[in-house]
């Protein structure tokens, strides 16, 4: 059962075409990875689907929901973490979550346990009390998952999980977004530049490039297809979009990622 | 928390799709951006002592200064400094509502906008909280400024009525600016830009009303721009409720019937404009 569709989702800024017709279909528990350089689309289609961005053609649904019908439904069902810091470093840990229970209604009996039981999954427990200024990028990429699993939504969007964080931290987002689609069937929609995080994570991901999607598949699949099983994604990469990824993106996409970074230490 | 519970958020969904439960949910998002609001200031008050600087130099200074010069009629009896202490209480809610798209647009590059925007709260909630959050500061200045003209021996009102509908006057004043803020920062989103034309606006705004001198005394092309200007309807109520001897000019329902309605017209304009912050 598909829990996500896109049919020739388009979205244009003036002559600009960012994303082009893009066709995708999610499995439920499935952990999907849209796959591409800085200024793919990647992050069009994901604000496209979590009802930030209205398309200027195609449709979507999620859940269930249209996105431009039923917005508010698919609001309700999507858990979402932006590429940018989203939590606030002025509260505590505990405060972050606390505001989010209430604003995304869930229900007084059930808050107190919800916290609990997010914040130990990402094993924040003790640090839950103190500001979050005084987090380390790890943890504060922690919280926000625990911020976006709190209502246990249906689908989990991750825009660029672990941009900013060391090899370390990085393992340690990989294993909670391992154990969300495992222990919890939630279905994980992520976007990343990192050939090695969608090796390691992703059932199928799908390489974007210049607003389309280039190959789709399995990551095996994909290296079978040009006939060289030992490729790495790299190299699969530069097959279907005919060059090398790099890192690209215009001046107010890499000063607000750097921001980012900074932010997280 | 095993997979079956995955199917949670929709049954919750259901449930609240009823009117009432919707009202109810509509509240709640409300106050939890206020409660937000009230945390951050528990945990750092210094901007509350620094906000209360500027109206203790316009009540001590400016307001002693004035009321030995005389110069400008009251109205009736009202001292001078009488007649400030309502108009720097209004001055410092501007102040606080007009700057208020500062810290969206903060939010904005951080991306606790688009967090807040991808939550199922309505965006009229979402603008509404921010609103009341600028009310709840508002009143914190309300605290300062009232000890203040107490000490400078300004004829207060104690009445709890009054008091209670100066607190009104300051939620609508400061939901007012505050939105007008937002929309600003949705147009402008860049803080260097938003602080150029929160300068230019904040002077006019308070200039051109009856914060610091009567509409009589004003040239006949101020009096119309000060009858347009939220901030005048504002310190009028404020003047009937807050002094001793201070009067309505426009009539106290007039008063809350502008500021009310510049409040719902600018609300109703930021929940449109809001979501364009995260696109």
């Amino acid at each position: 059962m598909n829990i996500l569709e896109t049919h020739a989702l388009t979205r244009r800024y003036g002559d600009l075409t960012a994303v082009d017709g893009v066709d995708l279909s999610v499995s439920q528990g499935e952990i999907f990875g849209l796959l591409g350089p800085n200024g793919a689309g990647k992050t069009t289609v994901i604000k496209m689907l979590t009802t930030l961005l209205p398309p200027s053609g195609g449709r979507a649904v999620v859940a269930g929901f249209d996105i431009q019908r039923q917005p508010s439904r698919v609001r309700q069902s999507i858990g979402y973490v932006p590429q940018l810091v989203s939590v606030d470093g002025t509260l505590t840990g505990y405060e972050n979550l606390l505001i989010f229970a209430k604003l995304y209604g869930v229900p007084r009996s059930e808050r107190q346990a919800r916290i609990s039981s997010s914040l130990e999954f990402v094993g924040l427990q003790d640090a839950a009390n103190r500001m979050v200024r005084g987090y380390s990028g790890g943890m504060m990429r922690r919280l926000e998952i625990a911020l976006a699993m709190l209502h246990l939504p249906k689908v989990l969007f991750l825009d660029e999980p672990t941009v900013g964080l060391d090899p370390l931290a990085r393992q340690l987002v990989w294993q909670h977004i391992n154990s969300l689609a495992g222990e919890f069937r939630m279905t994980v929609f992520l976007t990343t530049h990192f050939m090695e995080e969608a090796d390691h994570l992703c059932d199928r991901v799908a390489i974007m490039n210049l607003g389309r999607v280039a190959a789709l598949g399995q990551p095996d699949e994909l290296r079978a297809s040009m006939a060289k099983p030992e490729a790495t994604l790299d190299e699969v990469f530069a097959h279907f979009t005919g060059h090398q990824l790099d890192n690209g993106g215009d001046f107010r996409e890499i000063s607000r990622a750097r921001r980012a970074i900074a932010r997280r230490g | 928390m095993k997979s079956r519970e995955l199917d949670a958020p929709s049954r919750a969904a259901d449930r609240a799709a009823g009117p009432q439960n919707q009202g109810a949910a509509f509240v709640r998002q409300c106050l939890a951006l206020t409660e937000m609001e009230m945390r951050k200031l528990r945990h750092d008050p210094t901007e509350l002592v620094t906000r209360a600087l500027q109206p203790m130099l316009w009540l001590a200074v400016f307001g002693e200064v004035f009321s030995r010069v005389r110069a400008i009629p009251t109205g009736g009896s009202l001292r001078y400094l009488d007649f400030l202490a309502p108009g720097v209480l209004a001055q410092s809610v501007l102040f606080i509502g007009i700057f208020y798209g500062i810290a969206v647009i903060w939010e904005r590059d951080l991306g606790i906008v688009h967090k807040l925007l991808a939550s199922p709260a309505p965006r009229v909630s979402l603008v509404l909280g921010k609103a009341l959050s600028g009310g709840v500061r508002g009143l914190t200045q309300g605290f300062a400024v009232y000890l203040l003209a107490w000490i400078l021996g300004v004829g207060i009102k104690w009445g709890p009525g009054d008091l209670a509908g100066v607190a009104l006057a300051i939620l609508l004043g400061a939901a007012a600016f505050s939105t007008l803020s937002l929309i600003i920062a949705c147009i402008v989103r860049t803080r260097e830009r938003f602080m150029g034309i929160g300068q230019l606006l904040t002077m006019p705004l308070f200039f051109a009303s009856n914060a610091i001198y009567p509409i009589s005394i004003m040239p006949g092309w101020l009096r119309v721009l000060a009858r347009l200007n939220p901030l005048t309807y504002e310190v009028d109520a404020m003047r009937a409720l807050m002094v001793r001897g201070g009067s309505t000019i426009f009539g106290m329902g007039f008063d809350f019937a502008m500021l009310l309605v510049s409040s719902v017209v600018l609300a109703a304009i930021a929940s449109r404009l809001y979501p364009n912050l995260a696109r």
